[in-house]
């Protein structure tokens, strides 16, 4: 749906442009109209499209499972019920595998980690430009130029969201660490291994880095999948409107990609959660 | 891709979806799954006993039957023997009755014969008297010769 007056790259651009509410340093607080004006807003900007997208899934989650929960009985279960109880058991199920510890937080944390990641990725298979064309026209209504809209559907192609989350994994297993182990205990478990206390330096720098690679790595990893993964879709619609050759080439790969983006969009929401537990299951090790 | 305060939001956002899972989605849902694993280990430990039960129920039923079946035996051999026992009465209650008639007609036949006996005698002594007055052609007395008579009479 590449339209005759964007070249590919502005398409691009525009698809990788969030709608920006922020304080601008001339125009003060407003939605950006292109990436440079939301670039500007520096760290005082709110990704409109990606926190929106990502709080209405998760309360989309919220509610599907505590309807569930409501009307939840131990007798025979509805079909509602069963695909929660389901979903459930595979969470409690790695859980009791990999977390050794024992905590409350660990299984709810890790059951909307997984469903709300798996949402979001979600998105990804709506087509690239359905929503964004939708909210344009929308806009348009009020007055706004589409070119000049922004709409990013998946919220996990934003950065600031997998960090966000991420960032939250990172500050519990700061704080269980040094619940469990005591200050002392985390801070020597910083300094005293692998090399004894005579390598403190050397310790200090790799316990530091494999401590703070735990939550570039969470969230790079899902940032970096879902990220390509639109990148592809975005080339793939493309390939759109040009003759019919390419129309129905492109019709095949977007098929076949999105075949595909389903198994990615769940196992990296199952990698993510997975590793939430393993990180939180070190924090709470009090033994090294 | 600009970092941005979305970040916080987010995590603020985690934080949120995070508590109000753990408080009002996870339990209740763990605790029905929890009840009905209860409640399947209740129902299969009932029927492993109702299985139980049912086979102590079979056997005390084939017990009963047994015990019916040597009740009935039982009955029924003493109802063989009692009916025996009434047919031997009944045998000889007849057979007494039968002696009885047997001895009252033997009893009324000697009677009869007797009379008929001592009738014929009277009618033979008077035919002998008779006889007498015939050929000794005169009166006898029969006062006179009683005695004669009946000593004849009686060797009739």
């Amino acid at each position: 749906m590449a339209s005759e007056t964007l070249t590919a790259q502005q398409y691009i651009q525009h698809h990788l442009t969030n709608l920006t509410l922020g304080f601008h340093p001339t125009e003060g607080l407003t939605i950006a109209g292109n990436a440079e004006e939301a670039a500007a807003m520096g760290f005082w900007a709110l990704h409109l499209d990606s926190l929106a997208w990502s709080v209405g899934l998760g309360y989309l989650f919220y509610r599907l499972f505590r309807k569930v929960a409501e009307n939840a009985t131990a007798g025979v279960p509805g079909k509602a019920q069963n695909f929660v109880e389901w979903i459930i058991d595979f969470v409690n199920e790695n859980v009791r595998g990999s977390f050794s510890g024992k905590n409350d937080i660990v299984a709810p944390l890790a059951l909307t980690m997984f469903a709300w990641i798996f949402l979001m990725n979600l998105m990804d298979l709506v087509p690239v430009d359905l929503i964004p064309w939708a909210f344009g026209q929308f806009m348009s209504l009020f007055g706004a130029d589409p070119h000049h809209v922004y709409m990013r559907v998946v919220p996990t192609t934003d950065p600031n969201i997998t960090f966000g989350m991420a960032l939250a994994v990172f500050l519990m297993v700061l704080y269980y660490s040094v619940k469990m182990k005591g200050f002392g205990g985390f801070i020597g478990e910083l300094t005293l291994h692998p090399f004894g206390k005579w390598g403190m330096p050397a310790n200090i720098v790799l316990e530091g880095i494999s401590l703070l690679s735990k939550p570039l790595s969470l969230s790079l990893r899902l940032f970096g999948n879902m990220y390509a993964g639109e990148m592809i879709f975005i080339l793939i619609a493309l390939m759109y409107g040009h003759n019919l050759i390419l129309d129905l080439g492109g019709g095949v790969l977007q098929l076949a990609w999105a075949i595909f983006h389903i198994l990615i969009i769940t196992l990296q929401a199952f990698i993510f959660m997975v590793l939430t537990i393993v990180y939180l299951d070190m924090a709470h090790q009090t033994e090294h | 891709m600009n970092i941005n305060i979305t970040l916080i939001s987010q995590m603020i956002a985690f934080a949120v979806f995070v508590l109000f899972c753990m408080r009002y989605v996870w339990p209740p849902i763990t605790k029905a799954l929890d009840e009905r694993a209860a409640k399947i280990a209740e129902g299969l430990a009932a029927a492993e006993r109702g299985q139980q039960e049912q086979e102590l129920g079979q056997q005390k039923a084939l017990d009963m039957m047994r015990e019916a079946k040597t009740n009935a035996s039982d009955i029924v051999s003493q109802a063989q023997k009692r009916y025996n026992e009434i047919m031997d009465e009944a045998k000889r209650d007849a057979q007494a009755e039968a002696q009885r008639i047997k001895a009252a007609a033997h009893a009324e036949i000697e009677q009869e014969a007797n009379r008929t006996r001592e009738e014929l005698r009277e009618r033979m002594a008077t035919l002998a008297v008779a006889a007498a007055e015939k050929i000794l052609e005169k009166e006898v007395n029969a006062d006179a010769h009683k005695a004669i008579v009946e000593t004849f009479a009686k060797q009739i």
